[in-house]
């Protein structure tokens, strides 16, 4: 086997915390008696609902379409009616607006059939993308379609899918790759397609090696006249599944800093994103359910789930056995990079990777204090930023004057705030920066 | 309730306290030693300045309206150090007064912990070098006999009947120093294990030693300043610390003064250190020339205090000289 990859600089190793649920299959949850989908589940322009209150909708019939700008469709994920089209709990704009559902308990489930996506044309199959309201689903919810068409100066020969998973406790893409593994591949070949190109890396960290294992066997098996399709083992350090640390590992290319992957000809997808655009394109059946790890000491049951999108996290709750006592946080996405909420009304979008139930012993909640200057955040910062320098201008009410230091470089890993011995909120003090400063153009 | 804040929602197990009590830890060890071979006096000049920095910390808070942060141990740790920097003979008065010039003006005057520019233990035992003058340069307390730890108790004690070997080396030569503390390996083996005048912490290389390491084990500490400090004090003192050209004793050198308690303890202070690794080995070897050259050229025979103390506040001069390098510049270069 070859030598481990990874990024040379900065990263850190917290605890893993996926044994709660690394082992456990996919369960798919019984559908609640209602569905809250945000319209704006993506990076760009929120959707506009294409359905009137009252109206009967069918499993998987647009709800929601971008008109004008940067988005993808939203179907609904069950048949049932549009019970109301108002505002939702939302994790970050506190309410949004949205379709709420009830769930036609008659109706049979929508059964698919796989169609045969190689005699279509690439932009053919891109539409199908489109159309099946497919986004990064690994958490930044770019409209995946964009990213496969990129700019004309800058070809792309790479693809690379991102199985790092380099969050802690969180196993849904390890469960997806270990399940769907044909899925995911054959995802892969759509999108190599759709690019035009014939060379992809799979990069999954080496806490997964029976997904390593399962993935390398079915990708061996694609003929290598159509693709090369290669499963690279990666380093265990977080954060390992960012776009321009794991090009960097996989490829050992630099995305230049406020540039895009294709400036180096690289496009990056989750794996789970693979098999959304698998079953968008060769199933024709959108994307309305989503796999989420559901952990933490504070739930009764941890599970992945396969979960329609617009479940609220209270029928979570109730379907995994409650609240435990202790429950101090409850998070949406991994710890490191997600958001906390403060109501079980938030329902999952398309972009939720885990919900974690997080008890007091698992949370820090120890008061900051004044930086010692022991430079840790300057080892642990994966970008080369100074984040010590960038919280004390903040805190001297100097935000303006941030931007030499990079902040618009900082993706908000975290790794800063997760060494920092004095426990200062680094990555606040950037966003506050960033609100602050000019960005570069 | 539930908790709602910004991520990252987990952190690491180190802090402010753990760093600090465990620098604390490590310095035990040389106390303990210390005690056999000056007496008893020693541990009382340490709770003195222990004490007294804990309780100016805590009135300077006060009197500042600061949040009281006694607690992390970043006063008992200067308490600590600065004991170790005096000699073990001097009035338990003094260690009162260098907390206070420490703790209070050279610390929270410029904003407590973090904003300090100069290392506070060594900021005190400058203030006392300036003021003190004759005590600070004769209060030493000759190795004891027969493990009598007890006898501060017992008599008077005899504070002015040795010098330091940096002390004898510089004033009467090498002669009288060899005949004083002995050649060869059992000259090493003294020093390196501690049983030969000096200040309350800087007797023992090895119990020093062996702490640093643990710190250099635990990633408090990098390896940087201390190597680079090190090493330079060791290959100017050999160039120029002999008759002539590369006469000079190399390991003795390292083995003198405070030496090794600055390398480890001193200069990696994080406060007043720079921050990138380049500009830690500049530190380090600028504060090992400055060093030898107090010691062979200057006023005092020993010179690791002042070395560090010049050094102090060029530490973020050196952090901007030695940018750190960034993932990877834009388009079209950096602006």
């Amino acid at each position: 086997m070859n030598a481990l990859l990874t990024f040379p600089k900065g990263g850190v190793h917290p605890p893993e915390f996926k044994e709660q649920t690394q082992g456990l299959a996919i369960e798919t949850m019984p559908v609640p008696d209602e569905l809250e989908l945000i319209l704006g589940q993506h990076i760009g322009a929120p959707c506009q609902p294409t359905v009137a209150k009252r109206e009967a909708v069918g499993e998987g019939q647009v709800i929601g379409e971008v008109k004008k700008g940067l988005g993808v469709p939203l179907h609904s994920p069950v048949a049932g009616k549009v019970k109301d089209i108002g505002m939702s709990a939302h994790p970050l704009r506190v309410s949004a607006p949205s379709i709420t559902l009830t769930v036609d308990r008659e109706a049979a489930p929508l059964q698919y059939e796989k169609d045969a996506w190689q005699s279509l044309a690439s932009d053919e199959l891109l539409t199908r993308v489109h159309d099946g309201g497919i986004i990064g689903i690994g958490g930044a919810g770019f409209p995946t379609h964009v990213k496969l068409k990129p700019p004309a100066g800058s070809p792309v020969d790479t693809l690379v899918l991102n199985g790092a998973e380099c969050e802690p406790y969180i196993t849904a893409d390890h469960r997806a790759m270990l399940e769907h593994t044909a899925e995911v591949v054959e995802g892969a070949r759509i999108l190599l397609k759709i690019l035009g190109i014939k060379t992809c890396h799979i990069g999954i960290e080496n806490n997964k090696p029976d997904a390593i294992k399962a993935m390398a066997e079915v990708a061996a098996r694609v003929p290598a006249a159509e693709a090369d399709i290669r499963v690279r083992t990666l380093q265990v350090k977080y954060p390992q599944g960012s776009e321009k640390q794991l090009i960097q590992a996989v490829t050992g290319r630099k995305v230049p800093a406020m540039a895009l992957p294709s400036a180096v000809g690289v496009v990056v997808q989750n794996v789970s994103t693979a098999k959304a655009v698998y079953d968008a394109v060769a199933c024709r059946k959108p994307l309305y359910e989503k796999v989420i790890t559901v952990a933490g000491k504070g739930i009764g049951r941890p599970a992945n789930l396969l979960v329609k999108v617009g479940t609220r996290l209270k029928d979570i709750v109730e379907y995994l056995g409650g609240l435990q006592p202790g429950l101090s946080k409850i998070v949406l996405g991994g710890p490191m990079m997600g958001f906390a909420v403060s109501s079980l009304d938030v329902p999952v979008t398309k972009t939720t990777s885990a919900v974690l139930f997080l008890t007091r012993d698992e949370i820090d909640t120890r008061p900051h204090s004044q930086c010692i200057r022991c430079g840790w955040c300057l080892e642990a910062c994966p970008m080369g930023l100074e984040p010590k320098e960038i919280a004390i201008h903040v805190e001297a009410g100097r935000s303006e004057v941030t931007e030499p230091f990079g902040v618009f470089e900082c993706f908000e890993c975290g790794s800063c705030a997760y060494v920092c011995p004095a426990k200062r909120p680094l990555v606040q003090f950037i966003r506050l920066a960033k609100m602050k400063a000019k960005r570069p153009q | 309730m539930w908790k709602v804040s910004v991520s990252p929602h987990l952190k690491s197990s180190e802090s402010v306290e753990k760093i600090m009590w465990t620098v604390v830890a490590c310095l035990v060890p040389p106390l303990v030693l210390s005690v056999f071979v000056f007496g008893i006096q020693t541990l009382l000049i340490t709770a003195v300045s222990v004490v007294s920095c804990v309780a100016v910390e805590w009135l300077s808070q006060k009197a500042l309206k600061r949040p009281v942060t006694i607690k992390d141990g970043s006063a008992v740790l200067t308490g600590m150090l600065l004991a170790f920097v005096i000699p073990p003979g001097v009035s338990p008065l003094l260690p009162i007064l260098a907390a206070v010039f420490a703790i209070y003006i050279g610390k929270h005057l410029l904003g407590g912990i973090g904003y300090n520019f100069f290392n506070p233990a060594l900021l005190g035992r400058a203030f006392l070098l300036a003021s003190f003058p004759v005590a600070m340069t004769s209060a030493w307390l000759p190795p004891v006999e027969n493990m009598a730890i007890f006898s501060f108790f017992g008599g008077a004690v005899d504070a002015v009947s040795t010098a330091t070997p940096l002390a004898v080396m510089k004033e009467r030569g090498m002669a009288a120093f060899t005949e004083l503390f002995g050649s060869g390996t059992s000259l090493y083996g003294s020093f390196f294990l501690g049983w030969r005048p000096g200040c309350i912490g800087e007797t023992s290389g090895f119990l020093l030693l062996l702490g640093g390491l643990y710190l250099l084990y635990r990633g408090y500490i990098t390896w940087h300043i201390p190597v680079s400090l090190l090493g330079t004090i060791a290959v100017l003192s050999w160039i120029f610390g002999g008759e002539g050209y590369f006469g000079g004793d190399p390991l003795l050198a390292v083995l003198s003064g405070g030496a090794i308690l600055g390398a480890f303890f001193m200069a990696t202070d994080y406060v007043t250190s720079p921050g990138n690794k380049p500009a830690k080995l500049v530190f380090g070897c600028a504060i090992g020339a400055l060093t030898v050259l107090i010691r062979l050229k200057g006023g005092y025979p020993e010179g690791i205090c002042y070395a560090i103390l010049l050094m102090n506040p060029l530490s973020t001069v050196l952090d901007g000289w030695f940018k750190l390098k960034r993932f990877a510049p834009p388009v079209g270069g950096a602006k």
